[in-house]
């Protein structure tokens, strides 16, 4: 009996250690610190989060133009900043693709692409790549949501439940995590998973 | 005479072009459907990969799959691609990509909306970026979400064939 029994904790065991991958996910956690940074908008202008004085803390979303998953998101994106830009939650879109790898997501067509869509929100290009890999962005779209005054990460994930098929959205996980946060209550979400593009760089 | 040999020919085009346009059928599963796909127990080697029509990365380290699929028959390993496609677009995409491509490695479709439960259930440590790929045996598994090389992959498949 004893036998089967530490055979099994040892298949159980060598099982685990087969199924542990190699960690690829770096840099922030939920709980961390965010740093500030500067990128372009499309109008332009540079932007810092230091720059919403008013702001009780922000929605980072990393997209892109050419994302077909960016794209089924971008009226949910637009609906997230039109709800909670005044509730005092702005989104803010990051662009992390390299136009070398991926020309569509140059600057110059993500200003078409905001123009045309009617972007209700800063979308910045992380020029040279240096934001993304802080947050340690995978894809996109990947949200983060912070709060102020620590800057602190309270949520990483998906924009809901769904990503192909907005009609079929069960759960809100960033209207869920955000209202949570204005209520002054922990958020009851802090990490989900969604499929994505993989964010393009060059080799 | 004449006719009935116009006849003969029309009918032998019609039988080969029926032929050479099989029809191609993706099957569309949900998660608990393909986890048997997952899980299998015999004496093969799976290379699972995650990929779409839409992604990039995806669609050019697609030959590498195939290559594998056919250079490794002999060797009792299995190519299953798993598409990720646009549950609307399988028709106009993903079928004439299929065709377009010749693909020989099955396609299915996986249709679930449950993301956030099916993708850590494939793997803890998928973000759920595409393109991922899923090598497995029933003595070893190992997930990759990244991009492969053909040497690259050509490289983790021989781990699995002579560990």
């Amino acid at each position: 009996m004893k036998t089967i029994k530490s055979t099994l904790l040892l298949a159980v065991l060598a099982i685990t250690t087969l199924a542990f991958t190699v960690k690829t996910d770096k840099g922030y956690k939920v709980g961390d610190t965010i740093e500030d940074f500067s990128l372009k908008n499309v109008d332009g202008d540079k932007i810092s989060l230091k720059d919403y004085d008013d702001a009780k803390g922000f929605i980072i979303i990393f997209t892109c133009n050419t994302c077909p998953y960016s794209v089924a998101n971008e009226d949910r994106i637009i609906a997230l900043q039109d709800k909670y830009e005044e509730l005092g939650y702005p989104v803010i879109a990051i662009n992390p693709n390299d136009p070398k790898a991926q020309p569509g997501d140059s600057f110059e067509k993500m200003k078409v692409r905001a123009e045309e869509k009617g972007f209700n929100f800063p979308y910045l290009f992380d020029e040279g790549q240096k934001v993304y890999p802080k947050f340690g962005a995978s894809k996109t779209p990947h949200v983060y949501i912070v709060s102020k005054p620590e800057m602190k990460v309270e949520y990483i994930g998906a924009i809901d439940d769904s990503s192909r098929d907005a009609s079929a959205v069960k759960v809100k996980y960033v209207e869920t995590v955000v209202d949570e946060l204005l209520a002054g209550k922990t958020p009851s979400i802090t990490e989900t998973r969604a499929i994505g593009c993989s964010i393009k760089t060059v080799k | 005479m004449i006719r009935k040999s116009i006849f003969l020919l029309a009918l032998l085009v019609i039988t080969f072009s029926c032929k050479n346009e099989k029809t191609i059928e993706v099957i569309s599963l949900d998660y608990n459907q393909l986890k048997p796909y997952l899980e299998k127990t015999d004496d093969k080697t799976y290379v699972v990969n995650f990929w779409a029509t839409w992604c990039a990365p995806c669609v050019k380290e697609l030959p590498y799959f195939e290559i594998i699929n056919k250079a490794y028959a002999n060797q009792n390993v299995e190519v299953l691609l798993v598409s990720l496609d646009f549950p609307k677009q399988v028709d106009k995409k993903l079928i004439p990509f299929i065709k377009k491509r010749n693909l020989q490695s099955e396609v299915v479709l996986l249709d679930d909306t449950n993301e956030n439960v099916w993708i850590p259930a494939i793997n803890e440590n998928w973000s759920g970026a595409l393109p991922a790929t899923l090598i497995y045996n029933k003595n070893n598994r190992k997930f990759y979400e990244q991009s492969f090389t053909y040497e690259a992959l050509e490289n983790e498949l021989k781990t699995f064939l002579n560990p």
